[in-house]
């Protein structure tokens, strides 16, 4: 009899993988992470920072939100960051995914795929790997990546716990007066 | 206050699980005097314990061991390791359920009769009907405060039933309410009102929700013939050789297997694992698993015809504000075959959270349209769409081939084809669910497919013949004597609605039965 496994941190790697998008990492934001534009490619460990710049290019463009900058990308990306630092063969799947859609770009448009200025042209390379093991891993971080940092979450109305506040019972539960 | 019972003593009523099942038949037990121990495989989280976060919540109590899934369903696609989204902790199920408690219309107990030979489909008649059941949800719905039953108030309406009902209104529905829901609209029972705070499925942190970890449970342990056991997974149901129940092996925290000797079994684990538990208990006396002799074990799984329809209006609704389930259009509940299927579905009011809306919206998609919907996540209204689906014997839970547990033993298949008639009610449901937003003002809609499953039925169905079922109108095994079952998977059809109030309903009868039967010493 083995012991019973550990369930901490079972949650999302359980539901996402399943969901397709191979290995998922911890994908809680580094708390603090304030970077200016293209900054946070310098922070990479693990990865080169010019792949590190095409994953949140890459990450922008799987999910599109003009109302998010890029930190919050980043800070996506750097979840796949520390799974890369942490294991060789997932860094070598990077680069290598990297370095694939690059190649890709280059035949298509003459250019890398973080130059190329339009986002359709970017997207229709993405369509392209779409059933990938690297383009599902770099979609399934994204996935809690994006939108379970709850920085971001006032950005899409989202105002997240509510019991401590007393629920809405008296902050508009019911407040809806357009209908 | 709470019993404590020895390994040893063969006197007790073992229950496996504390969810609506299984933490109601203990309770009621205990409450009659009978020496009950209540086993479950989960961890005890109280109310201050429960957590206003989607993935932090689902880490914390979901039931995460290896399961796989096979068949059509897109659940397999989707999430091919979570065919349920179930509670493994203390109150089981009864943690994140939302509340929704509806009985079933008359001639859902007659589903055979009623709907006639349905090709493909395995359907019978349950043993017990209506009228059967009439006093057993009376006594239910006032057990667990059900709303617009004995003079309960409903609950106010959130903005997401606010635009169901204007929308729904507008097309011409006229059962449109807030729902008959186990959730305190005023104060009952020690228990304070709903404070509107939304997250239901994270579990309820004031405890207007009707659970048995804290409503049932603590009152059985009250009258010191109840003992509820953490962190015990039952493995193996045990028999002596006249095939009478003595106990059962379970695995403690650390692993560690112990013996527990029992007077009856009543297994309450939940549609998937009580048939695993039944199938992995078998011996030479049972070959094919404990009380099988019809084959029906595991088979006929139910998970409900279900569906989301989101819709996007250009202002704002905040849909997660308030009780997640409190909406319900019931039009469409009843039988009318000439809408091209058998059988009815309930709308209800849904919500997810940012997070959860991010992963189940339409897993898988990506780009701009997938990122318009988030966008626009705070000006969405959403509902459920859940309904009848049709037995089939070749969905069924089975022990893997290979695939093994933390304990070595085979882990659960859940496999899942659609009905032709599953399929064609979705598809009216879809189309009804948008026009209710149409007709509210909508920008757009958008078809959910089904998550992983929340309602899981009829893997031990009850019949009225041992050939064609598990169990006997009182959840008796056919075969065992000593053996019950007091879950959902004794359902013998589904029917349209959220299935709670009747495995409550049907555990009170049962306790009843079982401690009759006991005073009279037949058990």
């Amino acid at each position: 009899m083995t012991e019973s496994g550990n369930r901490a941190g079972l949650s999302r790697r359980t539901i996402l993988k399943t969901a397709g998008s191979g290995l998922i990492v911890a994908a809680i934001t580094p708390a603090g992470m304030i970077l200016g534009r293209k900054a946070w490619s310098a922070t990479a460990e693990a990865l080169k920072p010019d792949s590190f710049a095409t994953l949140v290019q890459m990450s922008r463009d799987i999910y599109p939100h003009s109302r998010l900058e890029d930190k919050f990308y980043a800070a996506a990306v750097s979840a796949l960051d520390a799974a890369a630092k942490a294991d060789e063969a997932v860094k070598k799947a990077l680069e290598d995914g990297v370095a694939a859609l690059d190649d890709a770009a280059g035949k298509a448009k003459g250019a890398k795929y973080i130059a190329i200025d339009s986002e359709d042209a970017r997207t229709s390379l993405l369509h392209d790997i779409e059933t990938s093991a690297f383009f599902q891993k770099v979609r399934g971080n994204l996935v809690t990546g994006i939108y379970n940092n709850k920085e971001v979450w006032p950005l899409f109305g989202y105002e997240g716990e509510s019991a401590s506040k007393g629920g809405y019972i008296h902050r508009g539960f019911d407040d809806v007066a357009w209908l | 206050m709470t019993a404590k019972f020895d390994l040893n003593d063969d006197n007790v009523v073992v229950v496996i699980g504390s969810g609506a099942g299984g933490g109601t038949l203990g309770a009621e037990l205990a409450m009659k005097g009978v020496k009950t121990l209540i086993l479950e495989a989960g961890g005890r989280h109280e109310i201050p314990d429960f957590q206003n976060d989607e993935w932090g919540s689902f880490s914390q109590i979901s039931w995460l061991d290896k399961r796989t899934t096979s068949g059509t369903w897109r659940v397999a696609k989707d999430f091919s390791g979570l065919p349920a989204w179930i509670v493994k902790a203390v109150g089981g199920s009864t943690i994140h359920w939302a509340g929704a408690s509806l009985r079933f219309q008359d001639h859902e107990w007659k589903a055979r009769s009623t709907y006639g030979e349905i090709k493909d489909a395995n359907l019978l008649d349950w043993p017990i009907d209506g009228a059967e059941m009439d006093r057993w949800y009376t006594i239910a719905e006032d057990r667990m405060g059900v709303t617009r039953t004995h003079g309960i108030p409903g609950l106010p309406g959130n903005n997401n039933f606010k635009v169901l009902e204007a929308g729904a209104k507008k097309l011409g529905y006229k059962e449109v309410h807030t729902g008959r829901m186990a959730i305190n609209s005023q104060p009952r029972d020690g228990r304070g009102a709903c404070q509107q705070i939304g997250f239901c499925f994270q579990g309820c942190k004031t405890g207007a929700k009707w659970s048995t970890l804290y409503v049932e449970i603590p009152k059985g342990e009250k009258t010191g013939n109840l003992e509820v056991r953490p962190n015990a997974q039952v493995l193996k149901i045990e028999h002596d050789a006249s095939g009478k129940i003595t106990g059962v092996v379970y695995a403690d925290k650390d692993g560690k297997q112990l013996r527990q000797k029992a007077r009856l079994v009543c297994v309450a684990g939940n549609s998937i694992e009580s048939p695993r538990l039944l199938l992995n208990s078998s011996s030479s006396m049972f070959p094919d698993g404990l009380a099988n002799s019809s084959g029906q074990v595991g088979k006929n799984y139910m998970r409900h015809m279900t569906g989301s329809v989101y819709a996007a209006f250009d202002k704002p609704v905040h849909m997660y504000r308030g009780t997640t389930m409190a909406g319900i259009i019931q039009d469409e509940a009843g039988h009318k075959p000439e809408r091209g299927f058998v059988g009815g579905f309930e709308m209800e009011t849904l919500s997810l959270g940012l997070p959860f809306m991010a992963a189940f919206l339409e897993p898988g998609a990506w780009g701009k349209e997938f990122a318009w919907w988030l966008d626009n996540y705070d000006k969405m209204a959403g509902m459920w769409l859940v309904g009848e689906d049709m037995p089939q014997e070749k969905n069924a839970v089975t022990l893997h081939a290979t695939e093994k547990d933390q304990y070595g033993l085979p882990v659960p298949d859940i496999h899942f084809d659609d009905h032709a008639n599953d399929t064609a009610m979705r598809n009216h449901a879809y189309s009804q669910g948008e026009e209710v937003y149409k007709s509210a003002g909508a920008m757009k809609t958008f078809r959910t497919p089904p998550y992983p499953s929340t309602h899981n039925l009829g893997t031990n169905r009850m019949s009225e013949k041992p050939r064609d079922g598990v169990v006997d109108k009182n959840g008796r095994t056919h075969d065992v004597k000593n053996l019950f079952v007091s879950d959902g998977s004794q359902f013998t059809t589904g029917a349209a609605e959220n299935p709670t109030l009747t495995i409550v309903a049907l555990s009170l009868r049962q306790a009843d039965h079982i401690a009759s039967e006991m005073s009279k010493g037949n058990l």
